[in-house]
């Protein structure tokens, strides 16, 4: 296990660099996550964390694309306009919680 | 457990900094419940690690693209030693729905979407869907008896030039 300093704040991350501990996670470290990776957090990004971070802190799992669009309501294209190319996984990153485990 | 201290957190790469032209194309080619779900399964996770993905639609395949019998594909367990079970029972009036009445069970209870709901999220997510003229012809289907995503029916040398490059299943 690595600790790391992310915007000020000392936190644990995996080799990849995902937050291990969603609890460690503060809207500055997603900002220094976003910027990481180039993505600039519009309100629908915020907006999306939010959603993704509640339902993990609700049911354990990260949710995965259909979730998110059908509890969440974000369309699956909104989904990849807000977070290019690898939607799942980018948010999950900046959202500080494990990648969706899940095939769908 | 070791604790390291590290002075700059790793930043996954997320493939972004190489432009990749890595492509897929999946062949579907059975009407079954049970085959659906491959190619589907594959080309939704293929397009969520941002790969470009067509998948065309041959012979028995086609009943998942077409609008009167994409929500009823079954499941059927005669002659599938997978079962373990023996086939003078598959094969009893009544066992191919009651199959199939298992199997959706099962998907809906892994949270899968149904084949229609699939394709959507597939197109949504910048898929493509292909079908293939000749079983087009054999079948007489036209482009309105269709899936409305669906782009297009194309003939097998469109099909190879769509595949130029890709990495091809066949199922």
């Amino acid at each position: 296990m690595t600790t790391a300093t992310i915007a000020g704040a000392d936190v644990q991350i995996d080799d990849e660099g995902f937050l291990i501990d969603p609890t460690e996670w503060t809207e500055d470290i997603a900002r220094q996550l976003a910027t990481n990776i180039g993505i600039e957090l519009t309100d629908r990004h915020w907006d999306m964390i939010r959603f993704i971070r509640a339902d993990y802190a609700a049911n354990g799992v990260t949710p995965g694309t259909r979730r998110v669009q059908a509890a969440g309501g974000f369309a699956t294209k909104e989904q990849f306009e807000l977070f290019p190319k690898k939607p799942q996984k980018k948010s999950a990153y900046i959202a500080g919680v494990p990648k969706p485990a899940g095939c769908v | 457990m070791t604790t390291t201290l590290t002075e700059t957190a790793p930043i996954p790469s997320f493939g972004d900094e190489k432009e990749t032209d890595r492509k897929l194309v999946i062949i579907c080619s059975k009407g079954s419940l049970d085959m659906a779900y491959p190619g589907l399964v594959l080309a939704n996770a293929a397009l969520g690690e941002g790969i470009e993905t067509h998948l065309f639609f041959t012979f028995w395949g086609f009943d998942m693209i077409t609008e009167k019998t994409m929500d009823h594909l079954k499941f059927s367990p005669l002659g599938n030693p997978a079962t373990h079970m023996p086939n003078f029972v598959m094969g009893l009036p009544g066992m191919t729905s009651f199959a199939t009445h298992m199997m959706k069970a099962q998907i809906e209870g892994l949270d899968l979407p149904e084949v229609r709901e699939f394709l959507e999220l597939i197109t949504d997510a910048g898929g493509h869907l292909w079908a293939c003229r000749m079983s087009a012809d054999m079948m007489h289907l036209e482009e309105k008896d269709l899936f409305d995503r669906v782009e297009g029916i194309i003939n097998a040398s469109d099909f190879i030039e769509i595949a130029e490059g890709a990495q091809t299943l066949f199922i």
